[in-house]
């Protein structure tokens, strides 16, 4: 269809976006259509699927097809698309409460099936589109509408929650740090199977500053470590700092090269595709240590459809002959 | 006896027979292969398989009886029959839990081994009924099944325990040869099972010979002579037994065919009695069809929405309860307007209620149980062979009219086996379905004026893309819009749709009689056979008694209610507390009195004809 090469602007609708002034789904956006864009990617072939929430208006607002359908199952209808045509781009836009509260179930299946779909997880940790209540990513003692002394449940750690699952990919990005986000949408988008996006997200009106701990400006460089396959993990100011596993534990702690007998070969290498590795590093919060940002686990796996529908093309090549079909079995003439 | 010593065959237009026994005792088994060599031998029939949610209950006890009954005969069969002429009963429980079914002078088959003072405790008899005289109005066929299955069996080399499992095949060749049925598709049948256990095929085939042989050669007096029932004057053409299952499976297939499209979804989740429609469907991936077996019922919906979204037929099939959950989504569907099939096959409720006892208590879920405005056609199955037509239907109406549809039918169709002179496939319907390609002038929301279906778009069509969702669209661009008049308009549109379906099927008929009368019997779904054969023998005793059966629930055919005028009297049969009563009084306005019956068991024919007469004596 397309000779000119598409720009960021023709990923985007004609529709008037309608989220609140400042809202961090507004570089989410943006970073999304930059992807499509560096990706080039057929509008016809592209479909976005989302749920309920505030992110999930997200496919309006993109020029591909697009299907808002209900709270918490964008998972399984993006799954009936891609066996209805396993050819298909799918990309699904899901926020926390939507995905690991009502659509927990559909998202766990959906990752430990290893549907070939990108999955973003729009996190901004609380109800936007109910007006505020806390949601499963909220904190310990969110003050909410839902919970004015403070909330007492155990918040859910998407990461873990998705390795656990058996995800084969897992990502994280922070909604203004755009060119992280576009390369670890980017390597999403690359990984045949799964790959689940979490998205820190700041909702201005409801959890206003609620990542500001380690996206701040100026604690971002001790705060956050942004992981890349085969480099050290290192971060703060000119990467002084580094994790290394605590000797004679399976627990990693922050340690400066230089100091106290430590030498740059002890700070731990990034292994994608090291799930012991991927499961700690997504459990990492301050104030003790940085907040992973960036590809923490890619380790592709045959996908759901491939192999299903491998199986279809070696029973389609049986033939098909639908009226011995009907008499299969006893019959007889009168 | 004759001279050649063979005994004079007594001749019976039909027969009721019930094999009941431990649901470990093999009796679906047992019932489905007299079936088959009953079927093979042309008589016309009805199977009726009823059987406990547990798997296999504990030995010996009432709730875990498992029951097979067949009716079968040289006249039109359309029920599994009222009465039993032979119950099988192979312990005490089956005995006290089936015998109020037999008619009085009926055979009772008893093992007599079974009859244990523990198993007769479990059973709650506090004396042997096969010897206290208490079946007297019976006969009484008291036998060892246990110890001449274990001789027949004894050169087998199976283990002792292998050859009570025998016990089944015994009283299935006493029963084949009081019929005066052929055993070779039983002895093909175990070959086939028992490939890799030649022990079992041998030790299963010497137990049916070995009943057979023991009708063919006991004196058992007159009563034991053997019965003769007649082929049955079917239409010609050629036969085969199905079961609702295997019917609705085929005619999804056929609808499938009809529409040319290259791919059925078929998203569901297990469940009491609508999983063996999975399994069926699951063997058929060389014609195209792709199952699903999801996380839960809300996927398996979803996961058929998303496929019909992209261009395939998307089915999805349950019973009640996971109906119930896939509730919210099939208002997507309606809303997004998408082709979408849901199967119901109905059981026992409210809540988890009776998995494996029939029911059509989902008549108001399925007309009315969404939420907002939210109409899609209903239709219903009437027997097994029915499913097929009606599943084809249910693909035609939910691809032209870009809706989903939901086709209602019931555990005892699910699990039940009648004749079917198979189709001639090249002569099937043909409905081929149009997708947009053309992107001059696309709007998602484009109408046919005649049908008003939107065009359907799918993903992957270059120049079309566009956006839906489940929130309310201006009426053709498909845009959010919370505009009140496009709210009204498109409540009305949808409405408009779905109510337009009158005009594209059959006007109503009258399945018996006439179009006017004293009295019009109205039933939808199963209760075809009962209600059918009441108004038939009502009508033979001189009374003005029509049958009227609606397989089109929603909408209604638009010749219904003037039909329904024609009867000074109207009696609406139900398995249910009263559904169908209810809207048919609702929407037309008429006298209407329903008859409920929610036992988890069909009408009886008796009970029905007695209804119809006591409705008309009433008001003579």
């Amino acid at each position: 269809m397309t000779t000119t090469p598409l720009t960021v602007k023709d990923y985007a609708s004609n529709q008037e976006v309608r989220w609140c002034p400042g809202c961090g789904d507004y570089a989410i956006l943006k970073a999304v259509t930059k992807t499509l864009a560096d990706l080039q990617l057929p509008r016809e072939q592209t479909v976005f699927v989302s749920g309920i929430g505030c992110a999930s208006r997200f496919p309006y607002y993109v020029s591909t097809y697009g299907f808002h359908t209900i709270h918490g199952r964008a998972p399984a209808i993006a799954t009936g698309i891609k066996l209805a045509n396993p050819a298909l781009d799918i990309w699904v836009v899901m926020g926390d409460g939507d995905s690991l509260s009502i659509g927990g179930n559909h998202t766990m299946h959906v990752l430990r099936r290893n549907v070939d779909l990108t999955l973003l997880l729009f996190n901004n940790e609380i109800y936007g589109l109910t007006k505020g209540q806390a949601s499963p990513t909220s904190r310990q003692g969110t003050r909410s509408p839902s919970t004015p002394r403070g909330s007492i449940d155990t918040p859910i750690a998407p990461g873990a929650f998705a390795l656990g699952a058996g995800a084969r990919f897992f990502a994280r990005g922070v909604d203004v740090q755009q060119a992280q986000l576009v390369d670890a949408m980017t390597r999403a988008h690359a990984h045949r199977g799964a790959a689940l996006v979490e998205i820190f997200q700041n909702c201005v009106v409801f959890n206003d500053g609620v990542f500001d701990e380690f996206t701040a400006r100026p604690v971002v460089d001790d705060n956050q470590l942004y992981v890349r396959h085969g480099q050290p993990l290192r971060f703060g100011k000119g990467g002084v700092r580094g994790l290394r596993v605590r000797p004679g534990t399976l627990t990693l702690e922050v340690v400066t090269p230089g100091e106290d007998g430590v030498t740059d070969d002890d700070i731990l290498v990034h292994d994608e595709k090291d799930l012991t590795l991927a499961q700690m590093l997504v459990q990492l919060k301050p104030p003790v240590f940085p907040v992973a940002v960036g590809v923490i686990y890619d380790h592709p796996a045959p996908t759901y459809e491939a192999e299903l529908m491998a199986e279809v093309e070696r029973e389609l090549a049986h033939g098909h002959d639908f009226a011995a079909l009907l008499a299969s079995g006893q019959t007889w003439e009168r | 006896m004759t001279n050649n010593g063979s005994p004079v065959r007594e001749l019976r237009e039909s027969a009721v027979i019930r094999f009941a026994g431990d649901s470990g005792d093999g009796m679906q088994l047992t019932g489905t292969q007299f079936t088959v060599e009953s079927a093979l031998a042309g008589v016309d029939l009805a199977t009726f398989p009823d059987f406990p949610a547990e798997i296999r209950a504990p030995a010996g006890t009432t709730f875990g009886v498992s029951a097979f009954q067949i009716n079968f005969g040289s006249v039109d069969i359309q029920t599994a029959g009222d009465e039993l002429d032979v119950l099988v009963a192979m312990n005490p429980a089956a005995l006290t839990t089936n015998l109020r079914d037999l008619r009085l002078g009926g055979l009772i088959l008893a093992d007599s081994s079974a009859f244990t003072a523990r198993n007769l405790e479990k059973a709650n008899y506090a004396a042997n009924p096969l010897e206290d005289g208490s079946l007297a109005p019976y006969q009484l066929l008291s036998l060892d099944v246990t110890r001449l299955t274990q001789l027949a069996v004894a050169d087998s080399g199976i283990s002792s325990k292998e050859s009570l499992r025998c016990r089944n095949m015994w009283a299935l060749g006493l029963m084949l040869w009081m019929y005066d049925r052929d055993r070779t598709a039983t002895h093909e049948w175990l070959r086939q099972k028992f490939a890799k256990r030649p022990d079992l095929v041998r030790a299963n085939i010497a137990a049916l010979d070995a009943g057979h042989a023991y009708g063919e050669t006991a004196e058992l007096g007159r009563t034991m002579s053997g019965f003769r029932v007649r082929r049955a004057d079917l239409e010609p053409g050629r036969y085969r037994t199905v079961t609702g299952t295997d019917a609705l499976a085929w005619g999804l297939l056929a609808g499938l065919r009809a529409t040319g499209l290259p791919r059925l979804v078929f998203g569901s989740y297990p469940i009491t009695p609508a999983s063996p429609l999975l399994h069926t469907l699951a063997k058929l991936r060389n014609f195209g069809v792709v199952t699903f077996q999801a996380e839960d019922e809300i996927a398996a919906v979803c996961s058929a929405i998303g496929a019909s979204y992209a261009g395939a037929l998307g089915v999805t099939s349950s019973s009640g309860p996971g109906i119930a959950l896939k509730t919210e989504a099939i208002g997507l569907a309606i809303s997004a307007e998408l082709p979408l099939v849901v199967v119901n096959s109905q059981r026992g409720g409210p809540s988890t209620g009776l998995p494996t006892k029939t029911e059509q208590s989902d008549l108001f879920q399925a007309v009315y149980g969404r939420n907002g405005d939210a109409p899609l056609p209903v239709i219903a199955t009437a027997t097994p062979s029915d499913c097929f037509e009606v599943a084809i239907e249910a693909v035609r109406l939910a691809t032209k009219y870009m809706t989903p549809v939901m086709l209602l039918t019931d555990g005892y169709l699910a699990n039940a086996a009648e004749p079917w002179r198979l189709p001639d496939v090249a002569s099937l319907p043909s409905f081929p379905v149009a997708r947009r390609t053309a992107p001059t002038g696309f709007q998602p929301f484009l109408r046919d004026p005649e049908t008003l279906a939107r065009v359907w778009a799918v993903p992957g069509t270059p120049g079309l893309e566009h956006r839906i969702g489940g929130l309310e669209k201006s009426a053709t661009s498909g845009h959010i819009s919370y505009d009140a008049e496009n709210h009204q308009r498109m409540t009305d549109l949808r409405a408009g749709k779905i109510n337009g379906i009158a005009r594209d099927i059959p006007l109503q008929d009258v399945a018996l009689g006439e179009t006017t009368g004293d009295l019009a019997v109205v039933g939808w779904g199963s209760t075809w056979g009962p209600i059918n054969q009441a108004v038939a023998r009502v009508r033979r005793d001189g009374l003005s008694v029509s049958h009227i059966h609606i397989r089109y629930l929603h909408p209604f055919p638009t010749n219904l209610g003037e039909l329904l005028r024609g009867f000074r009297q109207i009696l609406v049969p139900e398995m249910n507390t009263g559904q169908l009563v209810t809207i048919l009084r609702s929407t037309y306005l008429v006298p209407a009195e329903g008859l409920d019956k929610v036992t988890g068991k069909p009408f009886l024919i008796s009970e029905l004809r007695a209804a119809i007469r006591a409705r008309l004596e009433a008001t003579v």
